[in-house]
């Protein structure tokens, strides 16, 4: 049976290692999607409508057409089609130089027959309200209903309820390489694109398909990308268009969108809100949960979230639904549903506690069935120093007031089959590591060096990985999920493992050895019961002259394991006159099994800390009933965390066991539900609505003082 | 953006000359850019030449001396912020220019760039939304979302004055000196703003054909202690929710004379006569600052999403008055 064996026999994995394109990013060297230049290539825009609600009625290219250097115009709605949300596409330009595009697409006319919209989830629950969806009623899904237990027993069992309405808005992704693509004919049968994206043979096969071409003759390179986050699942509407330009002009052509359409059309986290009543007994234990909820992800559905959330409730029933609104869809966002759905449990857990006049970690340590997160509580508690929040909330002295609160979460990433890796031997002692996954910036690439220098005696930075790129035709899924680090390590160890039998196989006989008796160990290969009896690696390597040794991995169940539980601890303080808020420190306890690297790992709970911070005291999408417009498609007004922002974060890879589970998601979702009730704990007045921001603490201030 | 012809300044006579009978908009000053380059991108404004004022000899710099500064219009923001005798003598003036923007911005953005600075109004910004401000028929701040607009002097536009410097010079005491067809004229710098009520389109008196070319300040008074506090949402980049610039001048705990001027909730730099007229005078402590602050807010009326910046206000100038005190 595989296994990663004990920590103490692992020279590399689980240690801290900087990441092998630390350098190339920090000098710029790397090449992303949008420093891809080509010989002859053009610049592609997309005009995209202002209008969220229109029948198309017209189109005409022929202005756009005839500016000099614009080289085609395609139309990418038809007339007769309605337009849904702003930032819909409606046509496109490539031309000689990116001004020229932007030009052109503004010379493009389009005659629109506007339509009643919506765009908030209140005006199109509103009576009346204009029906912009043909299949649901009132712009609202059918609810799905769950039920388990008995409702009106818990509720009868309760010594204390809580009832209460908790919101958290639509956030976007951000992503600071926006959506694009370059996209290169050779002929018109073969294809190349450099993609921003997340799956690599998922574009590659979508690409295929579109233009009806066998999947090996369209190829996808990904070296280096600025964040998916969920949202580059695919080349979308912009990915097919630039590779519809650029056939039709025979040139290559990019097409990067701007930071306003990726606000508008790329992705965002669908917005909760939910309406709970909940009780608990007399000693603690929650026992009645009562929720109605719903939520935004544009005109498509996908609107979901998690309640409750990691806490057991043995009597429930929940009520959730979808509302419709004229605004760019939805797509899965860094833990979809869970971050938000964590913000309103854990607050909820918090309110109850208080009722109780229990401590919030006493009474999560009752309802709590992860064991996990039982120890973590601890570890967590310490390191922030719980013993110091205000026993009784808002009671702090001045006029800046300090609090303490604690989160949880919960995430699968436990990976998959599917992924193909091959690793090869040189005779000059070099070695590829190969596979089609793809490096979004957490660190993949330096992780699969790690795996095969652990296995083969050598150095990472021995090993030259190739990701992201489909032509070696070895296909691994996209990474979504926290999957990558999970399904790609098992197939790579197992590779590596081979290439290994491979070359002890061709040495045994010089080191007079049995091959199980070979090791390899600091670039030499020896006999475990002879150590006189060694070959240094590049000697035995330079007997395979022309017959490099290129094995292939395998799937392995038991080099991986899903299930990652989280707890996070915020300390904050709040100016109790300007109702500004810092994040002092955010304790975050993370299981995640085995970390090949533990600089990477915590960096990843970094990221995700600082995702969740965003969402829970800047991020916000401002939609404009009167224009139908988002009035915030930028990041002056769409605030993310800057320096000033981010707190100390004390990152714990809370290490549970020895097999891989991703990481890549889990950490952002504690983080808003353990500011909120560390802002409770400050100012003793709760904010049920994120993102949690002056306007909203002094609102809440003023209410509690009336 | 569209297309312009560019001009790089010789002399004033050519930037008025070139300015003259243009009208708004045709022939625009371009000093740092920071904030017209945002404009030209997003189709806001589209003029046909810009006029660049950074190759103007002798418009940058600070002269600090007995008769007070005198600041040229060219000065960055970041040369205004480590100043030695602003920082010294002029404090609200200093913490004004550090709070702008971020460090790049302040390198490159210039004195009279902020002054003259365009609305932040997210309607006002959007190349497709008819504004008042823009000549369309409403103010969509009054139905709309109104979180970073106006609770004080809005009437008929909603738009806050987006400068950090101004009220600070404001509180100073500064005058302003302008150059146009006629030539130069000075005047104080709480004049130059102006509010929707006398001109909805504009936020000063500035012809189209004239230009800032410097600011002075009077001498620093002895014993006066000046603060400027901003209320912001993050760190950096970020304008003020609100913000106070108060010039006390103190005999002991006695406020001898206020200047208090707020930024962020008017259309223009707001002085708050009541809250000058609250303290001067008064021994101060928590129950005059307090009132400072409610008579500062008094006539506020705040829209459908910014009453906390009633309450928010009330507090920072209260908070002033405190620290003059201590
Ligand atoms: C991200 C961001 C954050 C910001 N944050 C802040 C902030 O916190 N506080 C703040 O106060 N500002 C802020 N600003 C605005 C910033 O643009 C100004 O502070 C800066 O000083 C403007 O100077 P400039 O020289 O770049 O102006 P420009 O962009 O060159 O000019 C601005 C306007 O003034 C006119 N103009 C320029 N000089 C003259 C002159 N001498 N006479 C007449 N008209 C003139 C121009 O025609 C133009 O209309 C921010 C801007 C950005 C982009
Ligand atoms: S506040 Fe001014 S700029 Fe904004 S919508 Fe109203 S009129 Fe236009």
């Amino acid at each position: 049976m595989a296994s990663w064996g004990e920590a103490s026999e692992s020279r590399l994995i689980g240690k801290r290692i900087p990441r092998l394109s630390g350098r190339d990013k920090v000098t710029g060297k790397a090449k992303y999607t949008f420093d891809i230049n080509r010989p002859g290539m053009l610049y592609g825009r997309i005009l995209r409508s202002e209008i969220a609600h229109a029948n198309v009625v017209g189109i005409d290219l022929s202005e756009a057409e005839a500016l000099p250097g614009v080289k085609a115009v395609i139309p990418i709605i038809e007339v007769g089609k309605k337009i849904r949300y702003q930032g819909q596409e409606i046509a496109a330009v490539a031309a000689e130089t990116d001004d020229i595009a932007k030009d052109a697409i503004r010379l493009i006319r389009v005659d629109l027959e506007e339509l009643p919209y919506v765009v908030t989830e209140a005006d199109a629950m509103a009576e009346g309200a204009p029906q912009i969806r043909d299949d649901w009623e009132g712009n609202q899904s059918e609810p799905g209903v769950r039920e388990a237990g008995d409702l009106e027993g818990g509720f009868a069992q309760a010594a204390v309820e809580v009832e209460a309405t908790y919101h958290a808005p639509v956030q976007t992704h951000v992503c600071l390489e926006t959506h694009g693509h370059v996209a290169e004919w050779e002929d018109d049968q073969n294809l190349t694109v450099w993609a921003s994206t997340q799956a690599v043979f998922g574009t590659r096969n979508d690409l295929a398909g579109t233009f009806d071409l066998p999947a090996n003759q369209v190829r996808v390179i990904t070296e280096h990308m600025g964040g998916g986050f969920g949202s580059k699942f695919g080349p979308g509407v912009e990915g097919r268009t630039a590779a519809n330009l650029a056939r039709m002009t025979g040139r290559g052509v990019k097409l990067m969108l701007t930071r306003k359409a990726e606000h508008l059309v790329a992705g965002n986290r669908p917005s909760m809100t939910q309406h709970v009543r909940a009780g608990a007994t007399s000693d603690g234990r929650l026992i009645a949960y009562d929720m109605k909820g719903y939520g935004t992800g544009g005109i498509s559905s996908g609107a979901g979230f998690q309640a409750p959330y990691v806490y057991h409730v043995p009597n429930l029933r929940t009520e959730k639904m979808n509302v419709a609104v004229n605004v760019g869809n939805q797509r899965a966002m860094r833990a979809p549903g869970h971050p938000q759905g964590a913000f309103a449990m854990d607050s909820l857990m918090d309110e109850l506690a208080e009722k109780l006049g229990m401590n919030p970690l006493e009474f999560r340590r009752i309802n709590d069935p992860s064991e996990v997160r039982q120890a973590q509580y601890t570890l967590g508690a310490q390191e922030i120093g719980w013993h110091r929040r205000n026993s009784v909330p808002g009671s702090g002295t001045g006029v800046k007031k300090r609090g303490m609160g604690v989160g949880s979460g919960l995430w699968g990433g436990g990976g998959g089959p599917g992924t193909q890796a091959r690793v090869t031997i040189n005779s000059d002692g070099s070695v590829e590591a190969v596979t089609g996954t793809q490096d979004l910036g957490t660190g993949v690439r330096t992780a699969i060096a790690i795996i095969a220098a652990e296995e083969l005696g050598l150095n990472p930075t021995d090993i030259s990985v190739k990701v992201g790129d489909s032509e070696p035709g070895l296909p691994s899924g996209g990474s979504g999920g926290s999957q990558t680090m999970a399904s790609v390590a098992p197939v790579i160890k197992t590779a590596a493992a081979a290439a290994k039998q491979k070359l002890f196989e061709r040495i045994a006989p010089q080191l007079e050895a049995p091959v199980e008796d070979l090791r390899v160990g600091n670039h030499t290969i020896y006999v475990v019961s002879d150590r006189t009896k060694t070959i240094k690696w590049e000697l035995a390597t330079g007997q395979l002259g022309m017959e490099s040794i290129s094995e292939g991995g395998q799937w392995d169940e038991e080099l991986r394991q899903g299930g990652a539980a989280g707890t996070q601890f915020a300390e904050v303080e709040v100016d109790t006159e300007t109702g500004e808020l810092s994040v002092i420190k955010i304790v975050a306890v993370q299981d995640c099994g085995l970390a090949i690297n533990r600089l990477t790992t915590e960096s990843q709970i970094n990221g995700g800390v600082i995702m969740g911070l965003g969402q829970a005291i800047l991020e916000e999408r401002f939609m404009d009933a009167q224009t139908g417009r988002m009035l915030n498609a930028n990041l002056e007004d769409y605030k993310v965390p800057g320096t000033f922002e981010i707190p100390e974060i004390k990152s714990i890879v809370f290490d549970t066991h020895r097999k891989v589970t991703g990481v890549g998601e889990p950490p952002c979702i504690p983080t808003p539900g353990a500011i909120a009730n560390a802002v409770y704990n400050a100012i003793g007045v709760r904010v049920r609505e994120l993102p949690i921001t002056p306007d909203r603490i002094l609102n809440a201030l003023a209410e509690q003082k009336a | 953006m569209e297309k312009f012809s560019y001009v790089n300044a010789s002399s004033l006579e050519q930037v008025t000359a070139l300015l003259s009978d243009s009208g708004w908009g045709e022939v625009m000053l371009i000093a740092g850019g920071t904030d017209l380059l945002a404009e030209l991108k997003e189709y806001v404004e589209t003029p046909k030449t810009l006029v660049n004022l950074k190759t103007l000899p002798g418009m940058d710099g600070i002269e600090a001396d007995a008769s007070g500064l005198k600041i040229g219009a060219l000065t960055t923001v970041a040369d205004i912020a480590k100043h030695p005798t602003i920082q010294h003598h002029y404090t609200v003036l200093a913490q004004a220019a550090v709070s702008v923007a971020t460090p790049q911005i302040r390198n490159v953005g210039t004195l009279g760039g902020n002054l003259c600075q365009r609305p932040r109004c997210w309607y006002y910004r959007d190349e497709t939304t008819d504004c008042l401000k823009k000549g369309g028929d409403i103010c969509y701040a009054v139905d709309g979302l109104s979180k970073y607009h106006a609770i004080l002097g809005g009437d008929p536009v909603y738009i806050v004055h987006p400068s950090d410097l101004a009220p600070a010079l404001i509180a100073l005491g500064a005058s302003v000196t302008i150059v146009g067809p006629e030539g130069e004229k000075t005047m104080s710098l709480e004049e130059f703003f102006t509010l929707p009520a006398a001109n909805p389109y504009r936020e000063n008196v500035l012809q189209p054909n004239e230009i800032v070319i410097s600011v002075q300040v009077p001498p620093a008074q002895p014993n006066t202690k000046s603060f400027y506090l901003k209320a912001r949402e993050k760190g950096a980049p970020d304008f003020a929710l609100a913000s106070v610039a108060g010039v006390f001048e103190m005999d002991g705990k006695t406020c001898k004379s206020a200047s208090v001027v707020l930024g962020g909730v008017a259309p223009a730099p707001w002085r708050s006569k009541e809250a000058e007229a609250a303290l001067t005078g008064k021994m101060i402590n928590e129950m005059v600052s307090k009132q400072a602050g409610s008579d500062a807010v008094k006539d506020a009326q705040p829209l459908n999403d910014n009453a906390y910046k009633v309450t928010l206000t009330q507090n920072l100038v209260s908070r002033a008055a405190m620290m003059a005190a201590s």
